[in-house]
């Protein structure tokens, strides 16, 4: 689980806990684990970032099966920035790369791993809402997971998809960038918040913690009416108790 | 051009506040950002030329020396004139050297990059030369005494208005003037320094080695004036702009200009082979080729930066990138603004100086995917931050505060305890001041999030808690 979702959106990683297990599968959470590293890898600080990701190490090189991270910037993290950090260390690249290959993103695992159609024969997931999706540009671009969670949300029934204009564009988020740079942060949320509400849709759909809270505090500001909600909260809520008591939608 | 990298964040908050250069800007994402992606599409196996484009910018690079020494004879061998240039002093002395020597009163110009970094139009004007850009948007900004704003559209942030208004100053045109009108007045007053120009200077889109042929792709046509008219040309390049052979030129050129404007072929694209020879007509009497190191040497020194020197100078980076969008080409302080020059330019011209340019990228990967030979950006903007924070004394610059920082970040995060720990004591802090959750202001270091998003107040039972609950649940 995502140092931002165990601190700052726990639902959503209930959330993942609940789909998963509803598609049978066995979930363990290691206690051990803090933060995959990425702050402050990104910020330059590569001897901080190199302890907290040996930790990481540590923790989940004593676990088996596969690693699932609702979020496309550790996965990319984990899977490959840790080989460069240890370029000079063949023993801990070699327990980067095992644990690297064990990482996926969430819908990831669910599309590639699991294969997408057990979730819809046996779940039938169905919702009532209007959303728009913001492409992650780690999800995206560095893990290439660029058609998995449109694939999940478009056969969610009920649930009607309202694209977003430039959706693929940064919300300007960058981590410490949103701090370092907050005037150039604030033009481009600006621009995201204004395109996502030219959609209508009453959710924005995005995968990553980081944006989620970029965009949820800037419409918070705002004072609008949307949110801003993790695809795994989406699913959680499509595949609910409520929905399979109640049989295939109306 | 003297760096003024320091003033990223000054220049930012200046162009933000700036309503017309924030419109013009949208033309960067919907013109030529836009065609690019369009032309790729409409490319039969487009990404595969894109990966040999890569390989041909590779083993070039790779084996810089060796295809400089066959493009320096080959140029020799056509009648012209190599120079080496270490920095841009020397490349600047070699050309007004030349330019007294030839007793030189007008040069002409056209788009040149390494020009911008030699300052070359306005080294000359200082020792009475007159030196006129014949590139249309290069004219408009040397009209206004600017930097480009663009590596390929120099005055893409003036509006139509602003340059009538120029034009009407400088030339005493009608300030009412349409696109077209002011496209027919500039064309009338280059005309006439063409005619009467000694001397030109052109950068060079591509050299072939095989050949000692210089390459430039323009749509004006500028280019093919200026390496026509005048009795004197000389060429200006960085010493990566090399490929080895005509075949590699035809696919270099092929993703160059989709990547740039999303043509299939510019208007012009310019072969030049050396000076006039006695049976032609046309053409200058002499060719000189200055090859420009000024600092390239170092990017090629270092493999975590090398791929910087595979840049074609399309700009297609620029186009794709939100942050370029939005503080425009002038905050990045020099002569290559947007992603490429958040690398270059700290390593050409100072990282200490450009310290903030690696920093000011929300790693988003757009420049990556729009690069037509996939230079990994977002991956040397790390390596660059890296080297500010603990790269050798000369380049390290980051504030105590900053160190502390992450010196605590670390220490709660090397012990799930203490991680714990920290986010209950964050929450039962914080909670006095949240309102519904979140905090509308906190103070630094974090002050820069809330001046436009709320803070979320850490949870009071975090995802950890909740897990161990659900399984003492399940299991009792």
């Amino acid at each position: 689980m995502t140092c931002l979702v165990d601190q700052f959106r726990p639902e959503v990683g209930e959330s993942v806990v609940n789909v998963l297990e509803r598609l049978g599968v066995e979930v363990d959470f290691p206690e051990g684990q803090t933060c995959c590293g990425q702050p402050a890898f990104n910020s330059g600080f590569q001897s901080e970032a190199r302890e907290v990701a040996r930790h990481f190490l540590d923790v989940f090189d004593a676990t088996e099966g596969p690693i699932i991270v609702p979020s496309g910037s550790c996965g990319a993290m984990v899977r490959k920035f840790y080989s460069e950090m240890f370029e000079g260390e063949a023993a801990e690249r070699e327990r980067a790369r095992c644990v690297g290959e064990r990482i996926y993103e969430f819908t990831e695992f669910l599309v590639d791993v699991l294969g997408a159609d057990d979730l819809y024969t046996d779940l039938g997931p169905h919702m009532e809402d209007t959303a728009t999706y913001h492409q992650c540009c780690h999800l995206e671009r560095e893990l290439g997971v660029d058609h998995q969670p449109a694939e999940l949300l478009g056969r969610v029934k009920g649930l009607e998809m309202l694209p977003m204009y430039r959706s693929e564009v940064c919300c300007g988020f960058g981590g410490t960038f949103a701090v370092k740079f907050a005037d150039v942060s604030t033009a481009m949320l600006d621009e995201k918040l204004d395109n996502a509400a030219a959609t209508g849709a009453s959710t924005i759909v995005a995968g990553d913690t980081g944006c989620i809270m970029h965009m949820a505090g800037g419409l918070r500001r705002r004072g609008s009416d949307q949110q801003v909600r993790h695809i795994a909260e989406i699913l959680d809520e499509a595949t609910g108790p409520g929905d399979q008591a109640n049989g295939a939608p109306a | 051009m003297l760096p003024k990298t320091e003033r990223f964040k000054q220049g930012a908050r200046e162009t933000l506040a700036d309503p017309v250069i924030q419109e013009s800007m949208e033309a960067v994402y919907n013109g030529f950002h836009t065609n690019r992606q369009s032309a790729g599409q409409a490319t039969e196996g487009w990404d595969a030329q894109r990966d040999r484009g890569r390989a041909i910018k590779e083993h070039t690079i790779a084996n810089l020396d060796y295809y400089l020494e066959m493009l320096t004879d080959k140029v020799d061998a056509n009648g012209g004139n190599v120079f080496f240039a270490e920095d841009t002093a020397a490349a600047t002395e070699y050309i007004l050297d030349l330019a007294r020597a030839r007793d030189v009163k007008t040069v002409i110009k056209s788009k040149s990059m390494v020009s911008e970094e030699m300052s070359l139009a306005h080294e000359m004007e200082a020792v009475g030369i007159e030196a006129v850009e014949t590139d249309l948007g290069e004219y408009i900004i040397q009209l206004a005494g600017e930097a480009p704003y663009h590596i390929i559209a120099p005055a893409i942030h003036k509006s139509q208005d602003q340059v009538a208004e120029m034009f009407a100053e400088t030339t005493g045109t009608d300030p009412g003037q349409t696109p077209e009108e002011l496209t027919t007045t500039a064309r009338g007053m280059l005309r006439e320094t063409f005619q009467r120009a000694d001397m030109s200077v052109t950068g060079v889109n591509f050299a072939v080695a095989e050949s000692g042929s210089i390459v430039l792709v323009t749509n004006e046509g500028n280019g093919r004036m200026c390496t026509s008219i005048p009795r004197v040309h000389v060429a200006v390049m960085g010493m990566e702009k090399i490929v080895p052979s005509m075949q590699d030129l035809g696919m270099m050129l092929r993703i160059l200009i989709r990547s740039a404007t999303g043509q299939r072929i510019s208007s012009y694209v310019t072969m030049v082979n050396g000076p006039r020879r006695d049976e032609e007509e046309d053409g200058p009497e002499e060719f000189h080729l200055v090859i420009v190191d000024n600092g390239r040497m170092r990017l090629l020194a270092d493999p975590n930066l090398r791929e910087a020197l595979y840049c074609l100078r399309c700009g297609a980076c620029l186009n794709a990138c939100p942050v370029y969008r939005k503080v425009g080409g002038h905050s990045y302080g020099w002569v290559y603004p947007g992603p490429i020059g958040a690398v270059v330019s700290p390593v050409l011209s100072g990282l200490k100086q450009a310290k903030d340019l690696p920093f000011a990228s929300s790693l988003c990967g757009a420049c990556r995917e729009a690069c037509p030979v996939r230079i990994d950006i977002p991956n040397m903007l790390l390596h660059l931050r890296h080297q500010v924070v603990e790269g050798p004394r000369e380049v390290r610059s980051v504030g105590r505060v900053e160190r502390l920082v992450w010196k605590a970040w670390r220490f709660g995060n090397m012990k799930p305890g203490r991680f714990r720990t920290g986010g209950k004591i964050a929450n039962l802090l914080g909670r006095p001041f949240a309102r519904g959750g979140t905090f509308r202001r906190v103070p630094p270091p974090l002050s820069g999030w809330t001046r436009s998003r709320d803070l979320p107040l850490p949870a009071s039972t975090p995802f950890r808690d909740r897990f161990k609950k659900r399984r003492s649940r399940g299991r009792g």
